[in-house]
């Protein structure tokens, strides 16, 4: 038998430590326990791999060491050595060597060729002015960081800076200057932002949500020169565009694409693809059977791709393939979903519909600000692509239906309350594209290991845990999966909220702690607490502010204003039945004038200002109540408005009075607290100019007296109210309506409207309506004189909840910004004009999620 | 009444600790907003007594209102929900509950002579 002498390891040298390069080396050494390959890896920058999809982050808190990429242990012998700062300089292919930029020569069996992509700077006169930079590199962003610093320090006012390319790298480049401080503009030649990726719809929502955040667009046009400022000592600099627009700047960032790094296998003689990048086939192979080549620098199936989930996966590939295996890299999927400046960009499949014959299905919503495309093919039948701007969440079930045939009407499937549920994904479809799971292996596990809930499914399978995009589509399995969702308010309650409701009610409880310590556990959440505070609050036990209901509430009732997207307030005054003296709105304006707060008209026939910060809020109520007016409750779950037409008081039509019976409907009601927010209607004839019929409480006026119509909703899902009864008197209207806002206070659930509500009560083959009138009106649980002593308790208690506060030092002491220095306001919070009104400049995200991109 | 230091650093000089406000200025289960230089942060003080520091800048949306939210527990974890969207931050860590791969900066917190005092560099 002859000695088994084991091969002497082969000498594998890698150029480039970018994140493909390093992801390689990792799945090499991973695979490789034999140690059959000794590895040299070269890196041209003098630190080793780094996250460069996160560079942004740099200037948000993140340092070098954080973004570092290499594991724990990776060159810590000497089969594996890293060499920083030493790059190829030339490839021998006959001799299998490589020489290196400090002189040395590296033989090899095998060489990867992982040298990544280099900026494209456009020939733009005046490109090499110090004050231009790319945007690549840690050492770019230093450069960068300095040249804003310079411009900090020697400049006053506003300092900007100019993008040059608004695809995804230009904005992550204009998301880094904001960080700085400056004030970017953006250009972009193609006529949208992120051509590759959005359409024109989708392009022009995510320019108005950009410019939102202090960036300004400029579209369709390019940079024709660049020249050094008029001021000599100064480093300020002058930007040209093509269509006139002079810029004055401090610095210039070039981020308008890559081209792949293929000069040296240029040189060396190696194929390449027509338009750029190292030619390689399906095993990552080049020309030369012993040289490969791998992530952006790789031309592979005739494309480079920019993205670097490709880059992994034929570092994977080629880590198999170097150890004798045969896996092959298969067309990826450039899928991506990304937050860029808080937006939620996602763009998937076809998504520019270049398919022969491609339809587009498209739904663009400038209210909400979200937009949405289908690209579909020319039958209608099948899923091609697709772009979400302003609210990517469908993506996880969009994406892996790319190629299928629609399950439903493609317009419901893009609607924000449509299709959804009704849409059941086949068993192979991909959930979790993170980590690839699919429809089936989840609901494996949730059969396997008895899961009920998503953070179940999340230890168990990992599936929700990466970017999350899936977590809506992990409840929908488990509804799916026959899992019974609980009637429990939450983890602290076991109690749905009717019955919260009676316990508080028969014993008595006037406090949370009293309720949780003997009816539930732990210390609550934003679920349970609000809940309680507002059962107390209809049970008349005190000012929502007192005591320990005032940590019961949430932000809009703690502050008696609606918290906007900035962290301002807006205020509501109450107008009842929308009628307002002229004095009255004029103390409105003025209020609104000298506190700056944007104006607007709601639906509700009331006027709401807006962008007030919390330690105003006291000043500007203080004006409103010594002018009369009260809270409008805008901000807590109660009555809102009772809308009105003008009646018969002025309308030749009319034949009642409905502004006197909306205002006496309005103040009868004012202030009482209720599982969702009521809205009611009042209209003077058949016409229903008030639209009564689409609100929680509704009457019509006839010839007789009034029609009452309950349980009707406009907003998410509208629903006509139903007719509950005809030509009433004014006191047996007002006993019923009465009747029904205690009886929906006793026994809806956490925020269920009316219309969902009367729906709820259908029992043994009577509907919810039926049912209803026998309460209401026939007494049929023997409640009516409960209800109605409830309400006159309410009607008699009831107190201004402003005016109460502005009397009370102990309520004032939390409208203020900053505990340790109560005079400041918040100077995170700023405004630009926009229609001579303010506009708030969001703020931009912290060390949230940057950019995430996934395959 | 107990208070709760959460500092791990014994060896950190008392020149460094910030003095903010009276430790009775707190209202209990409900936050508050600090400046610290440029700094926004949150302190909360829980239904214990223990006080505790995170960023005010909630994750999700940019916004500066975490000290706003409404305080509680999650599995016996004390807890703040953002007041935007309502995600759930693990007061003692940070963490988002909600969303494994995010969370916010937390600060060492301490009394002294009755006075909150944080540390933040």
């Amino acid at each position: 038998m002859t000695p088994h002498l084991p091969n002497p390891p082969k000498r594998l040298v890698v150029v480039g430590n970018g994140m493909v390069g390093q992801r390689f080396v990792e799945a090499l050494r991973a695979r490789d326990a034999d140690r059959a390959w000794t590895i040299t890896v070269l890196s041209e920058e003098p630190r080793r791999a780094y996250d460069r999809v996160a560079l942004s982050s740099y200037f948000d808190g993140a340092d070098a060491a954080s973004l570092d990429l290499v594991a724990d242990g990776c060159y810590s012998d000497d089969t594996c050595v890293l060499h920083l700062g030493e790059s190829a300089a030339s490839i021998d292919r006959a001799g299998h060597s490589v020489l290196t930029t400090t002189g040395r020569t590296l033989d090899y069996d095998a060489l990867v060729l992982a040298t990544g992509s280099y900026p494209f700077v456009p020939p733009v006169p005046g490109r090499d002015l110090p004050g231009c930079f790319v945007y690549r590199t840690l050492d770019d962003l230093d450069a960068i960081r300095a040249a804003a610093e310079h411009a900090a320090a020697t400049t006053r006012g506003r300092r900007s800076g100019l993008v040059i390319g608004g695809g995804l790298l230009g904005l992550e480049a204009a998301r880094a200057l904001r960080l700085l401080g400056m004030s970017p503009h953006v250009v972009e030649l193609a006529p949208r932002l992120m051509p590759l990726q959005v359409d024109e719809g989708g392009g022009a929502l995510l320019r108005d949500m950009i410019e939102a955040l202090d960036v300004t667009v400029h579209l369709g046009t390019s940079v024709a020169r660049i020249e050094h400022g008029q001021a000599r000592d100064s480093r300020r600099m002058l930007a040209t565009l093509a269509d006139g627009t002079e810029l004055d700047l401090d610095l210039v960032v070039f981020s308008a694409g890559i081209r792949p790094q293929d000069g040296l296998a240029r040189d060396a003689g190696l194929a390449l693809g027509a338009r750029g990048g190292i030619a390689v086939d399906d095993g990552c192979a080049t020309s030369d059977p012993a040289i490969f080549a791998i992530g952006e620098c790789a031309c592979i199936g005739e494309r480079v791709y920019g993205l670097v989930a490709p880059g992994y996966a034929m570092a994977e590939v080629l880590a198999d393939r170097l150890l004798g295996g045969t896996a092959s890299f298969t067309p990826a999927d450039t899928s991506t979903k990304l937050k860029l400046m808080g937006v939620d960009v996602a763009s998937f499949g076809d998504a520019l519909a270049q398919t022969e014959g491609a339809l587009e299905v498209t739904l663009s919503n400038p209210v909400d600000r979200t937009y949405a495309k289908l690209v579909v093919s020319d039958d209608a039948k099948i899923l091609l692509g697709g772009v979400l701007v302003g609210d990517a969440s469908k993506y996880a079930i969009l994406r892996p239906l790319v190629g299928r045939p629609l399950p439903g009407d493609p317009v419901a499937m893009i609607a924000p309350s449509g299709g959804m549920p009704s849409m059941s994904l086949p068993p192979d479809a991909q959930v979790c594209a993170c980590h690839g799971l699919t429809k089936a292996s989840i609901c494996g596990a949730i059969a396997e290991h008895g899961l009920t809930d998503v953070p179940g499914i999340k230890a168990c399978t990992k599936a929700g845990t990466g970017c999350g995009s899936c977590v809506p589509l992990l409840k929908t399995l488990l509804a799916e999966s026959g899992v019974a969702q609980s009637t429990a308010l939450c983890e602290h309650f076991a109690q749905t909220r009717a019955e919260l409701f009676d316990i508080v009610r028969r014993d008595r409880i006037a406090t949370f702690t009293e309720l949780i310590s003997v009816h539930g556990h732990g210390r609550g959440c934003d679920i349970c607490k609000p809940v309680v505070a507002s059962i107390l609050a209809s049970l008349d036990l005190g000012h929502i502010l007192d005591g320990e209901q005032s940590a019961l509430q949430d932000t809009n009732d703690h502050f008696l204003a609606n918290i906007q997207r900035n962290g301002t307030y807006s205020v509501v005054p109450r107008i009842a039945g929308g009628e307002v003296t002229p004095e009255k709105l004029i103390v409105l304006g003025e209020v609104a004038r000298d506190f700056q707060l944007y104006t607007k008209i709601t639906g509700g026939q009331r006027i709401d200002l807006f962008g007030a910060r919390v330690e105003p809020l006291p000043a500007i109520w203080r004006r409103l109540v010594d002018a009369g007016f009260e809270s409008g409750h805008a901000y807590g779950k109660a009555l809102r408005t009772v809308k009105s037409c003008v009646g018969s008081t002025w309308c030749r039509y009319g034949v009642q009075d409905s502004v006197s019976l909306a205002i006496e409907l309005e103040l009868r009601y004012r202030g009482i607290r209720s599982p969702h927010k009521i809205k009611a209607g009042v209209s003077g004839c058949a016409r229903e100019c008030a639209e009564a019929q689409s609100k929680d409480i509704g009457v019509i006026a006839t010839e007789n007296g009034w029609n009452l119509y309950v349980g009707g909703n406009g907003g998410f899902r509208p629903r006509h109210a139903d007719l509950l009864m005809k030509d009433i008197d004014t006191a047996t209207l007002i006993r019923t309506i009465d009747r029904f806002i205690m009886f929906y206070i006793r026994t809806a659930d956490r925020l269920q409207r009316t219309s969902v509500w009367v729906e709820s009560l259908s029992r043994d083959g009577t509907d919810g309506l039926q049912y209803l009138t026998s309460v209401l009106v026939d007494d049929s649980l023997g409640i009516a004189a409960e209800l109605d002593a409830a309400m006159a308790t309410h009607v008699e208690r009831y107190e201004d909840e402003w005016a109460a506060v502005l009397d009370d030092p102990e309520r004032l002491r939390r409208f203020v910004s900053f505990v340790n220095a109560p005079g400041a306001p918040d100077p995170s919070i700023a405004f630009v004009s926009e229609r001579n009104q303010p506009r708030p400049v969001l703020p931009l995200l912290g060390r949230g999620k940057a950019l995430e991109v996934l395959a | 009444m107990t208070t709760t230091i959460h500092a791990p650093l014994e060896a950190i000089r008392s020149a460094d600790w910030q003095p903010i406000c009276a430790y009775a200025d707190l209202t209990p289960e409900r936050g508050c907003a600090a400046l610290v230089g440029s700094l926004q942060i949150a302190l909360f003080r829980t239904f214990d007594g223990s006080v505790f520091a995170i960023s005010n800048q909630d994750p999700f949306t940019g916004a500066y209102v975490l000290s706003r939210g409404i305080v509680g527990t999650r599995n016996d974890v004390p807890t703040v929900a953002s007041p935007l969207h309502k995600q759930v931050f693990n007061l003692a860590t940070g963490a988002c509950l909600d969303d494994a791969g995010v969370a916010v900066t937390t600060y060492p917190v301490r009394l002294s002579d009755g006075v909150v005092q944080v540390l933040a560099a």
